[in-house]
């Protein structure tokens, strides 16, 4: 299920600005990779060049490949929305859709595709993706209420279970806890570390901590000025980024000194 | 309260927290009272009409005047009714709506959606310019376009409902796209990114969310055409008898049945005739108008209920 993907020479634009810069790096199958960095560094919109969703912004785009196994995402004959449906997402904020009950949210993506899913399958994927989210327990007896009657920490829940529930092989996270509280925050944390084994995993997040604790690998992403683009300042081992990092802006940053 | 339980507390905090400022509470005063003002101005105008036309139209309105046409009615007769209005209202009406709702919804979807750039600019600009499109000017030009066509002189219902639509595509641009520009993102971007292609999310999820809105926007625009006169006295013209043929022949409907009635004015009776109604040209002209606000509110509640089904429910 889960897949490599290696970056090379990634430049990333907004029209004619250029918001990231020259990133190069590779995303281990089967692990959780983190990106930090202050805000504005670029690392959300390096996140979401991973299932081409940056270019849905009107005159974003790209130049480098990103290579997923071996294939170039970017390649002139793949189709953005099937890589899409390989390259899960879960956003920073919560957002079920509100016409839709708990079950329609968890088959959005095959619904909305207008695929054909008999009533038991349909029923298996509800319950299989809300397990594997671990919101099953909390909502399985109002699988018919709409989604957004959910708490902020059960919606973002909610979310996963939509996204896995198309099977991707990778999920990208935007900083998925920074609009929750505390006990959702380590709902979550401990649905990322289960999640791990079927799936790779990218997590944007400014929090330090959550880094340290979920991830495999961090990245640090730092910008030298407002106006220049981002880069990304370097990639390791979480554990060596946090103890022993090879460069002086990384150590600023984890240890509070900017940021 | 128990206030009188509370210590007195800080004597110099107590002095600057109770400091009224009297100016303020005095401007205060005043605007509410020149709000309160305007809005009574506002519903005079509102509560005349209504009353005027309740008034005056209630002693026609009853079952034999909405179930009759006009035919064979003439002089002071205490006969003749609506009912070829009404059906000619109705179906130009509803072929207008037909006809710019699609071309609307999905102009404001290529606006919200897809549009960038010149071309979506040019059009923004054209449908501005016919918001102030003269009705009359309407009437003119679908008038013209059929005589090309079908030779001068035509008069059908159809022809009045292309001159109404041209009339209610920019309404229905407007406020379609206003609806759709407060879809949030955030819900298109989730279904983008469970790969969901463009055109499935905006008939699914742009449209399904905000379908509440684009109704209550298209009966808000079905009601500001149904009372248009002018072009349909050009297109459509006027008869006694029932038509229900859009494509063929003159239709009546209901404000160019009021302009008639009103603008024949009262009828010569002879002194001591028992069944001549000298007003009766003006007493159907007022039932006739009070139907047709009738039909207009009935429809804003039909939009209503429409509009509440859909919603979006947060705690269902």
């Amino acid at each position: 299920m889960a897949q490599r993907i290696d970056v090379k020479d990634l430049n990333i634009f907004y029209g004619e600005f250029k918001a990231v810069a020259d990133v190069e790096m590779s995303v281990e199958p089967r692990s959780v990779t983190a990106f930090i960095g202050p805000s504005g560094c670029g690392k959300s919109t390096f996140l979401r060049t991973l299932n081409r969703m940056h270019e849905v912004i009107p005159g974003a785009h790209v130049q480098g490949s990103v290579a997923m196994d071996g294939v170039d995402l970017y390649g002139s004959d793949i189709d953005p929305v099937a890589v899409r449906r390989q390259v899960g997402m879960v956003f920073q904020r919560p957002n079920p859709f509100p016409t839709m009950s708990i079950a329609e949210n968890v088959l959005a993506g095959i619904k909305l595709n207008n695929k054909r899913i008999s009533k038991s399958d349909a029923d298996d994927v509800v319950e299989q993706s809300l397990r594997h989210a671990n919101l099953w327990n909390e909502v399985k007896d109002r699988l018919n209420r709409p989604g957004s009657g959910l708490s902020g920490g059960q919606q973002q829940r909610l979310c996963i279970a939509r996204a896995i529930a198309v099977k991707p092989q990778v999920l990208l996270m935007d900083e998925p806890c920074s609009a929750l509280d505390p006990i959702s925050t380590l709902a979550i944390e401990d649905l990322i570390a289960e999640l791990k084994s079927d799936y790779t995993i990218v997590i944007v997040t400014h929090n330090m901590q959550q880094a340290a604790r979920v991830s495999d690998r961090t990245a640090f992403f730092n910008l030298a000025a407002t106006g220049e683009p981002g880069r990304l300042v370097e990639i390791d081992e979480t554990s060596t980024i946090f103890s022993s990092p090879r460069v002086q802006a990384t150590e600023d940053y984890i240890s509070g000194r900017f940021g | 309260m128990s206030a009188t339980t509370l210590p007195e507390g800080n004597a110099e905090l107590r002095a600057l927290l109770h400091q009224v400022d009297k100016g303020r509470h005095r401007r205060d005063r005043l605007m509410k009272g020149l709000i309160y003002a305007a809005f009574a101005l506002a519903m005079l105008p509102l509560i005349s009409v209504s009353w005027t036309v309740l008034v005056n139209g209630i002693e026609r309105f009853n079952a034999y005047f909405l179930t009759h046409s006009m035919r064979g009615v003439f002089g002071g007769m205490d006969a003749g009714g609506i009912y070829h209005a009404i059906i000619g209202t109705l179906e130009i009406t509803l072929a207008a709506t037909v006809i710019s709702v699609p071309i609307g919804l999905l102009t404001a979807i290529y606006l919200v959606e897809y549009g960038r750039g010149s071309l979506a600019r040019s059009v923004t600009f054209f449908v501005d310019v016919m918001t102030g499109i003269p009705s009359i000017v309407a009437g003119l030009f679908a008038y013209a376009l059929f005589a090309v066509v079908l030779g001068p002189g035509v008069r059908m219902g159809i022809v009045g409902a292309v001159a109404l639509s041209v009339l209610m595509i920019p309404v229905v641009v407007r406020s379609c796209e206003e609806m759709l520009r407060l879809v949030p993102n955030e819900l298109r971007e989730a279904a983008l990114a469970l790969g969901v292609p463009r055109w499935l999310v905006v008939i699914k999820v742009v449209l399904r969310t905000s379908i509440a809105g684009i109704g209550t926007g298209i009966t808000l625009a079905i009601a500001r055409i149904i009372g248009e006169t002018a072009p349909l006295l050009i297109t459509v013209g006027v008869i006694d008898s029932i038509n229900f043929n859009l494509f063929e022949g003159r239709m009546m409907t209901l404000p160019v049945y009021v302009y008639r009635q009103y603008s024949q004015g009262l009828v010569p009776c002879t002194p001591g005739a028992t069944d001549c109604i000298a007003t009766i040209n003006y007493d159907r002209a007022w039932a006739a108008a009070l139907t047709l606000i009738l039909i207009v509110m009935l429809l804003n509640l039909v939009g209503r209920l429409i509009t509440r089904f859909f919603a979006p429910k947060n705690l269902g």
